[in-house]
């Protein structure tokens, strides 16, 4: 994904969303598509009827507690989220979206932003701001992850570094 | 072994520092580890990994250092389900995984269980309640499916070095109280995210009272309160459960794992076991607990001993303590799936599982279950079940709609038999059995 500033409509949520709304266990044999159609409907059943592509996600403290399962982002991402915004992520979860290529931002006052803002959100900078000027400072990403979830997360990456290694071996 | 400290350090530095080939680590530092260890169930496994080391045409860095626990969707209830198990025998041949165990239980029971821990390894597991193995003095932790993929690949996983929580516990607990009743009470007072994804470290008399299967059941919940790892330093009684699942004495090395005397903690909370009351944890939080009294008379359609955290041989000694010489209530289920097959077994040598068969509790395979609304044994709309499992989280365990509380197997068996909640120590010793 691009790491260019982009503008999405916010979704708000509270706090301890979990990893079992995100994707609930009666679906995780589901292909994803379907699994993503129950994405947090225990919470808010619009959410994944209405939610659209390049919209954002805001949460509360310790968003994506629970499981380890990657398919509470995998729903985010097939929804089209483009990011998350927490005051604090549950770490499993954390490392699961850089992982997977999404974008996730720790935004110590996100429970301040209105629900249904226009949201533009400057990755690099790590800020946010509203359609009415307000701005949200975001802890920056270290250069390395944000690079990670730019070229998609932690596959690509590896696909990079297993290519230049045989680069370097064929050369020896 | 352990390197000699130059400064001192606790159990969970020391640990990342070995596995990071450095004398010395300090909280904060991101450093590279090697993994002893990797462990993998049916769900989060091979189904995931197969198609990415596919696409990566990457091959194991080791794979003896590999173990897979099919737990997820054992036994098989549909195609689906049936296809992720067939998919995962089939992979591990392929990938010469000697270390497989298919339908012998859940992962965090079966990894021990089959002398795959010792003190002092550094292991990763697929599964959120990888820190249950900290609780034999090794570093484990849960990953998703694709970091899975790259240590599968590289051997090697990078981590920030923990803070230390230190959670000390001092008094006896008294009858009818149990782990799950001391984590449920750590829950509510630190919160879900309390252990900030730092490691916390168990300690004091009472944790060193208590039985292995116990230990595991505070470590397995670290998770719950959001730590990376939950740590219990070594000590005879867990020398003694390793050499009992076959650990050869020489490589059992717990000494070496202590945390220096003088090493800090970043928190410190105290705890005092002795004016501890049996806790239930209310819909849809294990941080949602308060002493059972506070939901006595709530009533329940099933009653759910089960999981990783509350279905070891142990916990059915618990629920058999309650369920002796009674019956479960009219219009209640009691559902029992033990934690592993040998589990199972333990019970039926020693008469366990005939108390509780008798008391009318249906028996259910090994495995997952319901506890995480994979497997047989899920909610309808509406229902209320109480449950020794790790989580109640909102639809969880079957329709969006249903409750679960959860509670020790005491708790749980103690409502199976009133049809609602109630204080377990009324059906104990004392109490008159019916
Ligand atoms: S028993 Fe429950 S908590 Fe334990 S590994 Fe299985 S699903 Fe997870």
């Amino acid at each position: 994904m691009s790491m260019t500033p982009f503008t999405g409509r916010v979704w708000k949520f509270g706090d301890n969303i979990d990893t079992d709304v995100l994707a609930p266990g009666l679906y995780m044999k589901s292909p994803m598509a379907e699994l993503a159609r129950h994405c947090l409907e225990a919470v808010e059943p619009r959410f994944a009827r209405e939610v659209r592509p390049g919209d954002i996600v805001v949460g509360g403290r310790n968003f994506g507690m629970g499981s380890s399962r990657e398919q509470a982002v995998m729903a985010l991402r097939e929804l089209g989220v483009a990011a998350v915004l927490a005051p604090t992520f549950a770490g499993i979860f954390y490392r699961n979206a850089l992982n997977l290529g999404l974008l996730v931002l720790v935004c110590p006052a996100a429970q301040e932003i209105p629900a249904g803002a226009q949201l533009t959100l400057d990755p690099a900078m790590a800020s946010a701001r509203t359609e009415t000027g307000k701005t949200f400072a975001c802890e920056p990403l270290p250069a390395h992850l944000l690079q990670m979830v730019a070229e998609g997360g932690l596959l690509p990456h590896l696909e990079n570094k297993l290519r230049s290694q045989q680069v370097r071996e064929a050369r020896r | 072994m352990a390197q000699p400290a130059i400064q001192p350090m606790t159990l969970a530095e020391k640990l990342v520092a070995r596995a990071a080939g450095r004398d010395f680590v300090r909280p904060g530092e991101v450093v590279t580890c090697k993994v002893d260890l990797a462990m993998m169930h049916d769900s989060g496994g091979p189904r995931r990994v197969a198609p990415m080391l596919e696409r990566l045409q990457a091959k194991i860095w080791n794979p003896d250092r590999v173990v897979v626990i099919s737990d997820h969707y054992v036994p098989a209830v549909d195609a689906e389900s049936a296809g992720i198990l067939d998919l995962t025998r089939k992979w591990v041949k392929a990938a010469g995984i000697s270390r497989f165990h298919d339908m012998q239980g859940i992962c965090h029971v079966v990894l021990p269980e089959r002398g795959h821990l010792r003190p002092g390894m550094f292991v990763v597991g697929g599964d959120s309640h990888s820190p249950t193995g900290g609780a034999f003095g090794a570093y484990m932790f849960g990953v998703g499916a694709t970091e899975m993929c790259g240590v599968l690949v590289t051997g090697e996983i990078w981590l920030r070095v923990p803070e230390t929580i230190l959670l000390h516990w001092s008094g006896r607990l008294g009858p009818g109280l149990a782990a799950k009743d001391m984590i449920l009470a750590m829950c509510a007072r630190l919160g879900m995210d309390g252990g900030r994804y730092q490691a916390i470290q168990y300690a004091g008399d009472t944790i060193a009272a208590l039985p292995m299967q116990e230990r595991m059941t505070l470590s397995n919940m670290a998770a719950e309160l959001g730590a990376q790892a939950g740590l219990i330093a070594p000590d005879a009684v867990t020398a003694a459960y390793l050499r009992s699942v076959g650990v050869p004495d020489d490589t059992i090395g717990g000494e070496g794992w202590q945390a220096d005397p003088a090493a800090d903690v970043a928190e410190r909370h105290d705890f005092d076991a002795a004016a501890l009351a049996p806790m239930v944890a209310a819909p849809h939080s294990p941080a949602n607990s308060a002493p059972a009294t506070e939901h006595r008379g709530t009533r329940i359609d099933q009653a759910y001993i089960g999981a990783c955290t509350g279905a070891k041989i142990n916990d059915l000694r618990m629920a058999a303590a309650v369920l002796k010489g009674r019956k479960v209530a009219g219009g209640t289920r009691l559902l029992i799936a033990p934690a592993s097959t040998r589990t199972t077994a333990e019970a039926a040598a020693d008469g366990t599982l005939a108390i509780l068969t008798e008391a009318g509790a249906i028996l259910m395979p090994s495995g997952c279950g319901a506890c995480a609304g994979y497997g047989a044994g899920v909610l309808a709309e509406g229902e209320t079940c109480i449950a020794s499992t790790a989580r109640n989280f909102r639809g969880r365990m079957g329709a969006a709609t249903s409750k679960v509380y959860l509670g020790s197997p005491y708790t749980v068996a103690a409502a199976a038999v009133a049809g609602e909640i109630r204080d377990p120590r009324d059906m104990l010793a004392g109490g008159g059995a019916a």
